[in-house]
């Protein structure tokens, strides 16, 4: 019935899904517990992520992860595209942090042919990060609130998201898979109107995340669903390679933006919220946090938002700017070369990692003398938090862990890539 | 609504059932809940505050198949994911309609390799394609109000 192409494709069953996950979960009692596929279309799993359940009543015995849902891909079709192209594969792996993927493959293919983006495009770079961190854990905040049964969180939260995407829009022409951050620098210089429009953000935001928190943060019912719940331990968390918020919730104080700065983070005062308590309300609050100090990122590069090219001069790698293709037959070849061809990297690979609003999102390429990434890889944050579930929602009811799944924001797209 | 114009002093109005049925359909349409990737969060912007796609008839999404009779392909449907898509599809009531939101879903878009299904009209029917990657929410939405046009001029012949 289902032809898809070449082989026919069967849906797995529970049986066989325990089959093929049974080395990997061990069923405590298969008499009596009950085994749920959770997913993958379930609204609370946050994409098609498929969970299979042992269930003891209402309580998680054990539970495993099933993901390939979402398989793209990406990694082998980067390949047969020039560094430049690949660009825009990254956009739609964690799609809702673009920004994030696009600075941590551009930094790595930076890194690999050794050039430099000048200070006002680091600069850029910086305030739409930070501005993509704000969006992408406004998303988290609804959805999370969406999953405890407060629906009005998620209206609120995606009217502000709205406001970024019309940002975004403003310097990159698409409101989502931006593809803005290119090697040596960014795709064109910000509009006049970008810079007003940040700072009238940053004077309304603050108000309006006052208004989640007082819908959330004392709320009795939020605290009941979210205090205790799901807890992992510092030396968990730290064997289980979790990053981000869920990491600093646990006590651990790791941020790749002060320990590794990059794209000049190392000039801007912020603080690393950390909470002991490993459970869901302390992810809560870090993230809330986060948002404090991506605002204040964000108000001092743009106080200190240096004038300039945002591009680097290197003609090999940049291409010359429009103008300059009327008067110069060498631009002209440039440009046919650039886009065409594309530049060639040397062989050798590098490893890049930034702080995604997921945690550390690293790129791993390699090159092999050609035009094209002779492999890419990447550590996607989501794929690593995934591995904690188990570990988090032992012995809970089911209901916690939907919030649990909410707690750790994991994004599906980054998972399977 | 001036309908009680209409009834008279009978309280009777005569009107097409195949007109009045369409009008129906269209105006309580009930999409399934079911994202696949980056579209998905589209259509979430499509019916959160600032779109608001409740003005069309869909205030909610139902989780279940059982309860709905829209299903929006958003995103790329991977070769291990499609089964799943099927199985959602046959387990809709009729009457049941589809979109494809997005190129990966329409045709396949930029991923045109071994893991995706190049477009979902391959192991479902597809009524109305959006295209854009992902498309904004006006478009998805100017894709819901297509799908009204064409459930406007379906035949009682044609209703199986």
């Amino acid at each position: 019935m289902l032809s898809t192409g070449s082989d026919t494709i069967q849906e797995l069953t529970v049986e066989e899904l325990r089959a093929k996950v049974g080395t990997g979960m061990e069923i405590a009692n298969e008499e009596e517990h009950l085994l749920l596929s959770m997913g993958p279309q379930h609204p609370s799993t946050h994409g098609v992520l498929r969970l299979l359940v042992e269930l003891d009543g209402e309580t998680v015995v054990n539970l495993a992860p099933d993901i390939g849902f979402l398989h793209t891909g990406i990694e082998k079709s980067m390949e047969s595209k020039t560094f430049t192209k690949a660009l825009v594969m990254t956009d739609r792996m964690d799609y809702l942090s673009p920004m994030s993927n696009n600075l941590g493959y551009i930094l790595a293919v930076e890194k690999l042919i050794g050039i430099e983006a000048p200070p006002r495009a680091q600069a850029i770079r910086v305030i739409l990060a930070e501005l993509q961190r704000v969006a992408s854990h406004l998303v988290w905040l609804g959805t999370h609130a969406l999953d405890l049964a407060a629906m009005s969180v998620f209206l609120y939260c995606f009217r502000e998201r709205e406001y970024i995407l019309d940002l975004f829009e403003m310097v990159s022409g698409q409101r989502m898979m931006v593809s803005y951050f290119r090697p040596g620098g960014v795709w064109r210089d910000l509009p006049e109107e970008f810079i007003p429009a940040v700072r009238h953000f940053l004077d309304f935001f603050p108000a309006r995340l006052a208004d989640y928190e007082a819908l959330l943060t004392n709320n009795p019912i939020f605290l009941n669903r979210a205090k205790g719940v799901g807890i992992i331990s510092r030396d968990d968390a730290v064997s289980l390679g979790l990053t981000g918020p869920s990491l600093r919730a646990s006590g651990v104080q790791w941020d790749i933006r002060k320990t590794q700065p990059y794209s000049g983070y190392e000039q801007y005062e912020f603080d690393v919220p950390v909470r002991t308590d490993g459970d869901v309300y302390s992810r809560y609050q870090c993230r809330i946090e986060e948002f404090h100090q991506s605002l204040r990122i964000l108000q001092q590069a743009l106080d200190k938002l240096p004038d300039g090219p945002v591009n680097a001069s290197d003609r090999k790698y940049v291409p010359p700017p429009r103008a300059e293709l009327g008067r110069s037959m060498e631009a002209v070849i440039h440009h046919f070369k650039l886009w065409t061809e594309g530049f060639k990297a040397p062989e050798g690979f590098v490893y890049q990692s930034v702080e995604s609003p997921r945690g550390e999102f690293a790129c791993y390429l390699r090159g092999d003398g050609g035009s094209k990434p002779a492999r890419v890889h990447f550590r996607a944050p989501s794929y690593v938090n995934l591995a904690s579930l188990p570990k988090m929602a032992k012995n809970l009811f089911m209901a916690d862990l939907v919030a649990i799944i909410g707690s750790i924001d994991i994004v599906l797209g980054e998972i399977d890539r | 609504m001036g309908i009680e114009q209409k009834l008279g002093t009978m309280g009777v109005v005569t009107h097409r059932l195949e007109d009045l049925v369409n009008w129906g359909r269209t105006n309580a349409m009930w999409p399934i809940l079911f994202g696949l990737a980056c579209c998905a969060i589209e259509m979430m912007g499509s019916q959160a505050s600032n779109y608001d796609a409740s003005r069309f008839g869909m205030e909610l999404n139902r989780p279940s198949p059982r309860q709905s009779d829209l299903m929006i392909v958003a995103g790329r449907v991977s070769r291990k994911m499609a089964p799943v898509v099927r199985r959602l599809y046959d387990q809709m009531a009729a009457p049941k309609w589809v979109i494809a939101m997005g190129d990966c879903a329409s045709c396949g878009g930029i991923f045109n390799n071994y893991a995706i299904v190049q477009g979902v009209d391959e192991i479902v029917p597809v009524d109305v394609y959006v295209a854009g990657c992902p498309p904004r929410p006006e478009a998805l939405i100017n894709g819901i109000m297509t799908l009204h046009e064409k459930i406007r001029g379906e035949k009682l012949k044609d209703w199986a």
